[in-house]
């Protein structure tokens, strides 16, 4: 949509490379810290970095609930990675701190430690295929209600949508495709 | 077709780190403290680098059983230290499945020559850097991650901020000069030209680079941050001070709010005891650990 501004939470992790992206879509993005300009945005990108790091800041900070607020107004919210973790409502082995926005089981690590980083080909829904980095990834072990599965990878879910919010287990943002990027924007 | 230890995944995971802050632990207690604090990765240890530096002698690779634990006590990243040369410390440290190998010149040097070839491994590295020309070396060796030097173990951040400064001056540089002198530039600063042109891409390091040695408060973190580093190591910092899950958490959210320095004050409050701090001019030339590496 022309005229629509993204946010990006930059509290941690690789929001830079989402901000660049989105820039190269032509369309106005911005880094946000605080709630005002949490406020500001029409839509917003929980970036890939560590999920623990991020979900500490938005609670001592009380941006978490700030979210939360934008999110019951519609707010179309992506989350890359770490910022699965966060929209997941269930996260296998852990209690920390999450948005919960998302009707998704996710498994943290899930395929092992750095050594088991990789990228990989994708086939999504809608747009085609895609290179996948996966980084320390998580993926999804299980989605009910209305999440829609987007796209599997060796029979693992990596990305998925739920009405205004989107999933990725991987990083678009690594990568010279604006596809998904482009989609988001037309959420 | 899938890969693994491609260097668009071994940088990546250093893009992920960004705006954080990687703190050394010495025991699974205080990886968890470290954690807990919002610590986007830990760094592995037998001695945190003012141990070190007050012991002498020769110091190594940790103890494996060491890694191990503090690998199963957090679920961040997990770093660790092989000397500098010591490809078999890092072959071992690949082995144990860390996330991130610092070939570090906190440890004693292995070899007075020559750096490990980190293109062969698949776990990715970080080096230090004190110019431009260093940083490009090592990421010619493969390096995914830089960070300055600085002098560690003294909680003192003069040297990291000589380094950054230097970087960014050369980087400066680098962007200003005509294409036909850049071969020459290359030359100069003792980095491989392909790398040279690189920086001229990016507009910047080409590699995530990091803030490290000597950065013991809140403020540190944030200077350096403003003077435009991606993140911050801290070594002695958090747990030879008064009150390290206090700090710590200090350091992550000034390391987040670096610009804002309401933020800054209110968590530079009430944070006890720094670590003890070291005068550059007091250590002799042969302790200086950013002298180590060629």
């Amino acid at each position: 949509m022309a005229g629509k501004k993204i946010g990006v939470l930059a509290l941690q992790g690789a929001f830079i490379e989402h901000q660049q992206a989105f820039e190269r879509c032509g369309a106005e993005c911005i880094q946000v810290r605080s709630a005002k300009e949490i406020a500001e945005v029409d839509g917003l990108v929980i970036p890939g970095g560590e999920s623990t790091t991020i979900g500490r800041l938005l609670r001592e900070y009380n941006l978490g609930s700030v979210v939360l607020g934008r999110a019951a107004q519609g707010l179309p919210i992506w989350g890359t990675c770490a910022g699965m973790i966060l929209l997941a409502k269930d996260i296998a082995d852990s209690d920390q701190y999450r948005l919960g926005l998302m009707d998704i089981r996710v498994k943290r690590n899930a395929y092992g430690r750095q050594v088991d980083s990789f990228e990989g080909e994708l086939d999504i829904v809608g747009l085609g295929p895609a290179r996948g980095v996966f980084i320390r990834a998580p993926y999804v072990e299980a989605v009910w209600n209305e999440a829609k599965i987007l796209c599997t990878y060796q029979d693992r879910i990596v990305m998925v949508e739920q009405g205004p919010y989107l999933a990725t287990a991987f990083h678009p943002e690594l990568t010279d495709s604006l596809d998904i990027h482009q989609y988001f924007l037309q959420m | 077709m899938e890969e693994k230890g491609t260097f668009g995944v071994k940088a990546g995971l250093a893009q992920m780190l960004k705006g954080g802050v990687i703190m050394d632990v010495t025991t699974p207690e205080q990886a968890k403290i470290a954690e807990e604090a919002g610590a986007c990765a830990v760094m592995a240890l037998e001695r945190v680098p003012a141990d070190i530096r007050a012991a002498g002698g020769i110091a190594r690779m940790a103890d494996p059983t060491i890694i191990k634990q503090i690998m199963e006590a957090v679920t961040i990243p997990v770093m660790a230290k092989c000397r500098i040369g010591h490809f078999v410390e890092a072959q071992i440290l690949e082995s144990l499945g860390i996330d991130y190998i610092d070939e570090s010149e906190v440890l004693t040097p292995a070899d007075d020559k020559y750096h490990v070839n980190k293109k062969v491994f698949k776990v990715p590295f970080v080096c230090g850097a004190r110019n431009l020309g260093e940083a490009l070396r090592r990421i010619g060796e493969g390096a995914a991650m830089i960070r300055t030097k600085g002098e560690p173990g003294t909680g003192n951040v003069i040297e990291a901020v000589r380094h950054i400064r230097q970087v960014n001056d050369e980087i400066r540089w680098v962007l200003g000069l005509p294409e036909d002198e850049l071969m020459s530039a290359a030359k100069e600063l003792q980095a491989p030209y392909e790398l040279v042109m690189e920086v001229r891409k990016a507009n910047r390091m080409p590699v995530v680079n990091f803030a490290a040695g000597g950065i013991a408060t809140p403020a540190d973190a944030a200077l350096m941050m403003q003077l435009g580093c991606d993140g911050i190591f801290v070594g002695s910092g958090v747990f030879k001070s008064g009150d390290p899950m206090k700090r710590a958490r200090a350091i992550v959210a000034a390391t987040t709010y670096y610009q804002d320095a309401a933020v800054l004050a209110e968590v530079s409050r009430d944070l006890g005891e720094a670590m003890v701090g070291i005068d550059i001019a007091t250590i002799r030339p042969e302790e200086r650990m950013q002298d180590r590496g060629w």
